[in-house]
């Protein structure tokens, strides 16, 4: 019995240096890869929170609306009803958190409701579509239509 | 009320990556988000986008999107008739200028809104070398920029051509489906900004969501269906000329 560990005497360093190698691998392993990883799947799950803490830009109708009761009521009664007020009015986040800070600008009217309104045969056709100059022979579409409501009574 | 909801997640959220960061509590703060809770996609009704090109400048404001790169685009179709007829497909800059009008009956022409497909058994995950890319609990394909190589095996991955490298972060960037916004209650950018309501965000793990009524109620395909990415991107009214 003894001989026989004697024999195998030389194998001790190898095993040695292979726990060693192992505990090094472990150690560095605990120290490299993330807490997270893998708390979900394969990836970092803290990456989760990195991009919910992205700034938002635009603030979303219901908060449009808590203030601006009143055109919101107007444009609910209206052929625009489905049109969120940051569809034509641009990312007015900033605006929702601080009124004062950031005023929203004026709008300039024809040539954003030509944005949507301008006839083409790439459009659906039940979408009402006007080719402007034979439709008011290029006067402002403002000077007819309310934009809130632009059905004219 | 919406408002201090809003503010209040955002400061709950953001104090929570600094005070834990490093520890394993990922979206574990009381009363927030719930990531198992939800199951995100989009719908899509060709029949009612009228190319204006809104979701594309939005998507680019929301998300800071380099000049020239697009998270989402919209191509315009154009059919010419015959059964052998090969479509033109345009895109000038994405859409984000909008399309110039076209004129004359010859054709079909129609626009499609693309994006990420947010893809449930996504090749864009599984070519990642180091776990950078992933789908998340809540079935959005996210990147994680601090892991990402740059590598851009996702990038020939991706069969629907949503992704591209970061000019200046030299990391890979996609759609998010506006992680950061639809986890605090709000919808994505595009479908904000969408004048028709040809996007909707949807909750497919939601049952009162009016996803579920949309897709039982409309003959629905996704891009690429061979593909077999399981794409939760549907589209109402695609016609088969669209690649």
């Amino acid at each position: 019995m003894s001989s026989r560990l004697k024999d195998a005497a030389h194998l001790i360093p190898l095993v040695l240096v292979v726990l060693a190698g192992v505990a090094v691998f472990l150690l560095f392993r605990q120290v490299l890869v993330p807490k997270t990883f893998g708390q979900y799947g394969h990836y970092r799950a803290a990456a989760l929170d990195d991009i919910r803490v992205r700034p938002v830009s635009f603030a979303g109708q219901a908060t449009c609306a808590m203030c601006h009761d009143e055109v919101a009521t107007t444009r609910s009664k209206g052929k625009h009803r489905g049109v969120s007020c940051e569809a034509c009015h641009g990312p007015l986040a900033k605006h929702a958190d601080d009124p004062a800070a950031m005023k929203p600008k004026k709008l300039a009217g024809t040539g954003l409701c030509q944005g949507c309104h301008k006839a083409d045969k790439a459009k659906p056709a039940y979408f009402p579509q006007v080719v402007p100059a034979e439709h008011s022979g290029g006067a402002e579409c403002l000077s007819c239509h309310q934009p809130h409501s632009p059905q004219m009574q | 009320m919406e408002i201090n909801r809003r503010k209040f997640l955002i400061l709950t959220t953001s104090i929570a990556a600094m005070t834990s960061s490093g520890e394993p509590s990922a979206t574990s703060s009381p009363g927030a988000y719930d990531v198992h809770a939800h199951w995100w996609g989009m719908t899509i009704d060709i029949d009612k986008c009228i190319g204006c090109g809104n979701c594309v400048r939005a998507c680019a404001v929301e998300n800071s999107v380099p000049e020239g790169f697009y998270r989402t685009w919209i191509e315009r179709y154009e059919v010419p008739p015959g059964e052998d007829a090969t479509p033109v497909v345009a895109s000038p800059d994405g859409g984000i200028h909008g399309f110039p009008p076209m004129q004359g009956a010859d054709a079909k022409r129609f626009f499609v809104p693309k994006l990420c497909n947010q893809c449930a058994m996504s090749p864009c995950v599984q070519v990642c070398p180091v776990g950078a890319t992933f789908v998340s609990p809540d079935g959005v394909v996210l990147v994680d920029e601090k892991y990402c190589l740059g590598c851009r095996y996702c990038v020939q991955a991706c069969p629907y051509g949503c992704r591209y490298i970061h000019p200046v972060k030299k990391t890979v960037d996609k759609c998010t489906l506006c992680y950061h916004r639809i986890t605090q209650g709000l919808t994505t950018a595009c479908c904000e900004a969408c004048p028709t309501g040809a996007r909707q965000l949807a909750d497919l793990k939601n049952p009162s969501d009016p996803v579920h009524e949309f897709l039982r109620n409309n003959k629905i395909q996704v891009l690429k269906p061979q593909m077999a990415t399981r794409s939760k991107t549907f589209y109402r009214a695609l016609d088969g000329a669209v690649r």
